[in-house]
């Protein structure tokens, strides 16, 4: 296991306004890793949704909007991303039994919020959520480096007559 | 971290053309241009997406609004241009299959 990290955080009120300033902010740790363009397409969209998330569900339009915090471990081979927010907390539990794709609904049955969690789990490689204290959720997403590297000097094979 | 959209209008067909972002921050303004279009009886709206640069899921909500919208209503929601990245997220969330999506790249190999 490696343990040396860089550790980068930042703190955006909860408001549509500043999501992108998150994801581009992510976008531009993720390019210095050395992910490939796909990846980081991928962690954008997770960590929008993580943050869309809390700008929708966790503060009321009466209170005060309050604050994400979005944290980033960096590691060597994978990048690690937490989004909490400190408003009140949705139900998890019933959240994810909605999760999934929309496979054999009906465009009645379809409802226009709750994709956003599947794409995370879809486009990250490890996805953890938690409930005790506000919502945190912690993604990560591996650097494949090494693999790449080795199929570069792999013959692919000819097909066969 | 912007949207653009241009809109045009031939009888009962409206196209819009989306630059830009579509996240939390600009799907509402997306909305605010396309639902009403599709309400009204037998408008054909037609998208198009190719300058699209980023999509999330507020952005797939949108479309899911209008295409229920558009079948409330007898109007039809129709999609063009779509960027590999954008066919990802729709695919991925099995939009692909209750959407109008006009084919990708012209010419392009089977």
């Amino acid at each position: 296991m490696r343990t040396a990290s860089d550790y980068i955080e930042m703190k955006v009120p909860a408001k549509p306004d500043y999501v992108g300033v998150v994801r581009l902010t992510i976008s531009g740790l993720a390019n210095r890793m050395g992910f490939a363009f796909d990846e980081i397409e991928d962690i954008k969209i997770a960590v929008s949704e993580a943050v869309t998330n809390v700008v929708n569900h966790a503060y009321t339009d009466t209170e005060d909007k309050g604050q994400v915090r979005v944290g980033c471990n960096i590691y060597d081979d994978r990048m690690e991303i937490t989004v909490v927010d400190q408003g009140k907390s949705f139900d998890v539990e019933s959240i994810s039994k909605n999760l999934g794709p929309v496979d054999g609904k009906s465009v009645d049955q379809l409802h226009e919020g709750g994709l956003g969690l599947f794409l995370i789990d879809t486009l990250m490689d490890k996805v953890e959520i938690s409930s005790e204290a506000g919502i945190v959720v912690m993604m990560t997403k591996y650097l494949h480096r090494d693999e790449v590297e080795e199929h570069v000097d792999r013959i692919s094979p000819a097909p066969s007559q | 971290m912007n949207l653009q959209i241009n809109q045009d209008q031939i009888n009962e067909t409206y196209e819009l053309k989306l630059t830009g972002e579509v996240d939390a921050y600009t799907a509402p303004k997306l909305k605010e241009v396309m639902l009403p279009l599709t309400e009204t009886k037998g408008n054909i709206v037609i998208v198009d997406l190719s300058g699209i640069e980023y999509m999330d899921s507020t952005g797939l909500g949108i479309f899911v609004g209008a295409l229920k919208s558009s079948k409330a209503n007898s109007s039809s929601l129709k999609l063009r241009g779509m960027t590999e990245r954008v066919k990802r997220i729709f695919e991925i969330t099995g939009l692909t299959e209750v959407m109008d999506i006009e084919s990708g790249v012209k010419g392009e190999a089977l």
